[in-house]
């Protein structure tokens, strides 16, 4: 009695349990649909990650804090709109920096990146994480990086096919041309800029595909959030209409662009004008124009169709057509040579002109020439930035033209557009990586799913061919088909490691790029000491912060523009330049008084109220973006706007040199003396003399530099950053 | 206009149509006179004027945009209801005029 019910109930879990396994096995062999769904999902899940965590190198070696220069500025705006709020920082009128003319913030910004933030910060301190607002802006470019690999895969979608987009997410999480300016730290405008650009482009594309109203809404909010992020929207008001009237040359005319575009134009436009820093440009400017001119030729074309609509008689309308044409192109042209004519509608501005006229800005502007993000693009740099999507574009490109559709006509000039810029601008390497990815992502695609088709037919056909009859001919073509397919099987076999095996080494390229290059903080030097060991300078966070407690709050600091962000928002003081480069005169006077002789920079700081002048130099740790690297393009732009500056008195024989053999202007300007102060005692490298300039390789020419007007009041740690103090004038008697 | 009213007679369509004719034909008008009347007047304040102007010229296009979506002729837009079209023209209208009254300043 015992036994059986010990039994039966033994029995009954090993029955309960090879049940629940049955069941459980039932329940994971999915149904093709949903195991294709999961595995997208997955995919997409682990490509968001990836676009997240290769972007955390420079956190994790350094520290979580602001690189470069420009995103300083962006943190201490930030920082006031969560402090002060939204009123005080759309009106804010900053007298800290370009004293003495102070800057209108609030006009003179792209508000998109800031708000941005502070709503993420805000939300976090709903939710009650006691973040600060310093990690928000540092984290920003990687969240935001990660949203752009969704937005890619629906943009692949859209234009090819699913398995498209996730290897176009997979490519721009990790591609490093678009890495180079969203790393963690890099609190600039681009990483948000980036996905809204993508976002503009998709969903305008998708209004273009379906003809809804509400898609164009979307893009016309998404090209809002672009025109607030980034002055580079100026690309999207040009590409947009240079792709409708694509669609119109080729005869692709239909309602639904007519509804797309009207729509994304209109409202985008409203929208764009409540942004203070654009203004009405968009009716305005001569960059902007091409949309308008577009616009009014769609009602033109709009109401051709109705008339021919309405006429239905072939020769009355070929002749009416003739006449419109003629009349409203007419129009048109006078319209835009009466507008250009009377000043009203402003032409191009240098910064835009120059990228259709490379050369515009070496002769006119010196300040855009001399910026290194602004050089053309080397082969190296492509092959740097984008390895073998390099190859793939083209076969995308070829894949596109046979498909050739709406959405991919769009893909295609967004690719062809953007790579000419990025070959003028290397800055412009950016706006081009995500067309160059989603091109790719259709050759990769393509191809691979071509490859699997090869080999899955293979094992299909001596199936069908068994069941089919037997009749002579059919064998023979079975037999024939049997003898080519080994070839077929392992060709395509073959051909598809080949392919894993470059998107593998692409991966490791990125990665290695990533770690390399891109994750440098530039505030924060790293080297290898004597030993293998790290060394790690921080002199510029030292020098900021010596400045911000050892100076009076009232203080000037002269600098070169390159340094004015960091000293505001860092050392807290007012600066006479910054990065801003709005007002090159006054730029041009900072150059002037880092140029001359010691008496007459005394007059210029006199009349600039300089307390502290601020030089950087890296003769002492070979450090090469010092001041006096930089030197010639204070002198030419300082030259540009004063003429008593002459380049030609600062070289010897054409050539920059700072050793005995350098001209007498040079050895005795005021930035000469203020960099290499002391420096004459010094040995820095053992073996070598007295004064040994690591930066230049040479022993410099002037080792006994005396100072009359200012005194040393800070050099930091390595010598990398030299503070110097503005003697008040001595007393008369 | 005439096309909308053309094939509301020959399709014997409901009211809807024809009254959206209508209106698009009132929401053209007001563009010539306000853009006359500030020429007289001047420009200034810019903003002001541009979004009298843009704000008829956006509720013209818009409401030429629901037409061509409701209108049955379009092949390209049967499958589209026009309750769906309706709710995308009151939505982009609604943002339309929030915009302009932000803009007039």
């Amino acid at each position: 009695m015992g036994g059986k019910p010990g039994l039966s109930s033994a029995m009954a879990p090993v029955s309960l349990k090879t049940d629940y396994f049955n069941l459980s096995f039932r329940n994971f062999k999915l149904k093709t649909k949903q195991q294709e769904l999961l595995i997208r999902v997955t995919a997409l899940g682990l490509i968001y990650v990836l676009a997240f965590i290769t972007r955390l190198f420079s956190v994790l070696r350094y520290e979580s804090m602001i690189h470069e220069f420009d995103p300083y500025f962006n943190y201490r705006t930030t920082l006031y709109l969560t402090e002060k709020g939204f009123y005080e920082f759309w009106n804010w009128f900053d007298s800290e920096s370009w004293y003495p003319l102070g800057r209108i913030i609030g006009g003179t910004l792209y508000p998109g990146l800031m708000v941005t933030a502070a709503l993420i910060y805000w939300t976090l301190r709903f939710l009650s994480f006691a973040v600060h607002i310093r990690e928000v802006c540092v984290l920003t470019a990687p969240f935001f990086a990660s949203n752009t690999t969704l937005v890619t895969y629906l943009f692949g979608k859209e234009i090819w096919d699913s398995g498209a987009g996730l290897v176009a997410a997979a490519l721009i999480a990790i591609c490093p041309g678009y890495i180079s300016r969203s790393v963690a730290g890099s609190y600039d405008n681009e990483g948000v800029a980036i996905f809204a650009l993508l976002l503009t482009f998709y969903l305008f594309v998708k209004a273009v595909n379906t003809g809804s109203l509400a898609w164009s809404l979307g893009s016309a909010f998404a090209y809002f959030y672009m025109v607030s992020a980034w002055g580079g929207y100026i690309f999207i008001i040009n590409l947009i209409p240079l792709y409708v009237l694509v669609l119109l040359v080729t005869g692709r005319y239909s309602m639904r662009l007519y509804i797309a575009y009207n729509c994304m134009y209109i409202l985008g436009m409203l929208l764009a004008m409540q942004i203070r820093f654009v203004g009405f440009q968009h009716v305005q400017s001569g960059e902007h124009m091409a949309a308008m001119g577009v616009f009014f030729l769609m009602q033109v074309f709009y109401f051709l169709d109705w008339v021919k609509h309405l006429l239905g008689d072939a020769k009355k309308f070929q002749s009416f057509l003739k006449i419109t044409v003629t009349c409203a192109v007419s129009v048109g042209a006078l319209a835009l040579g009466v507008g250009m004519a009377s000043g009203y509608i402003s032409p191009w501005t240098g910064r835009f002109y120059s990228l259709l006229d490379p050369t515009y800005a070496k002769d006119h502007i010196p300040i855009i020439a001399s910026v290194s993000e602004h050089q053309p693009t080397a082969w190296s740099s492509f092959m740097f930035d984008f390895h073998i999507l390099l190859f793939l574009f083209p076969a995308g490109l070829y894949f596109c033209f046979k498909r050739l559709s709406d959405a991919t006509i769009f893909i295609l000039l967004y690719g062809l557009t953007s790579m000419y810029f990025a070959g003028v601008m290397v800055r412009l390497i950016l706006v081009a990586t995500p067309a160059v990815c989603l091109i790719s992502a259709i050759a990769v695609s393509a191809t691979i799913k071509n490859l699997t088709s090869l080999i899955r037919t293979k094992s299909k056909i001596p199936h069908t061919g068994s069941a089919k009859g037997t009749s002579s001919a059919k064998a023979s073509a079975k037999a024939y088909q049997d003898q080519s397919l080994p070839f077929q099987r392992n060709g395509a076999i073959a051909l598809l490691v080949g392919a894993f095996y470059l998107l593998a080494r692409y991966a490791i390229h990125c990665t290695w790029v990533t770690s390399e290059a891109y994750s440098s903080p530039s505030i924060v030097l790293a080297a290898r000491g004597a030993y293998g060991g790290r060394v790690i300078f921080d002199d510029y966070r030292e020098a900021y912060f010596w400045l911000r407690q050892n100076t009076p709050p009232d203080a000037k600091i002269m600098s070169w523009w390159d340094y004015g962000y960091q000293i505001t928002a860092m050392g807290n003081r007012t600066v006479i330049v910054d990065n801003n480069t709005w007002n090159n005169t006054h730029i041009a006077t900072v150059g002037r008084a880092m140029s001359s002789y010691e008496p007459e920079a005394y007059e210029i700081m006199q009349s600039l109220d300089v307390d502290y002048v601020l030089v950087v130099f890296g003769g002492v740790t070979g450090y090469s973006s010092d001041d006096i690297n930089k030197f010639l393009w204070m002198v030419r732009i300082g030259g540009g706007v004063f003429p008593i500056i002459k380049e030609p008195d600062y070289l010897v024989n054409g050539e920059y040199r700072v050793d005995k053999g350098a001209a007498p202007k040079m050895l005795n300007c005021l930035m000469y003396k203020l960099s290499y102060y002391r420096f004459g005692e010094l040995t820095t490298e053992y073996g070598k003399p007295l004064g040994w300039d690591r930066a230049r390789g040479v022993e410099i020419g002037n080792k006994d530099v005396k100072l009359e007007y200012l005194e040393e009041a800070f050099t930091t740690s390595n010598w990398i950053v030299r503070i110097y103090k503005v003697k008040p004038p001595s007393n008369r008697w | 206009m005439a096309r909308s009213s053309s094939s509301s007679s020959s399709t014997a369509k409901d009211a809807q149509a024809l009254i959206q004719s209508l209106r698009s034909a009132y929401a053209a008008t007001p563009t010539n006179l306000k853009v006359v009347y500030m020429a007289i007047v001047g420009s200034f304040p810019f903003n002001s004027f541009l979004s009298g102007v843009l704000s008829c010229v956006g509720t013209a296009v818009i409401a030429v945009c629901l037409r061509i979506q409701v209108n049955k002729e379009n092949k390209e837009f049967k499958d589209l209801a026009p309750e769906r079209a309706f709710a995308d023209f009151v939505l982009c209208n609604l943002v339309l005029h929030l915009v302009i009254m932000n803009f007039l300043g």
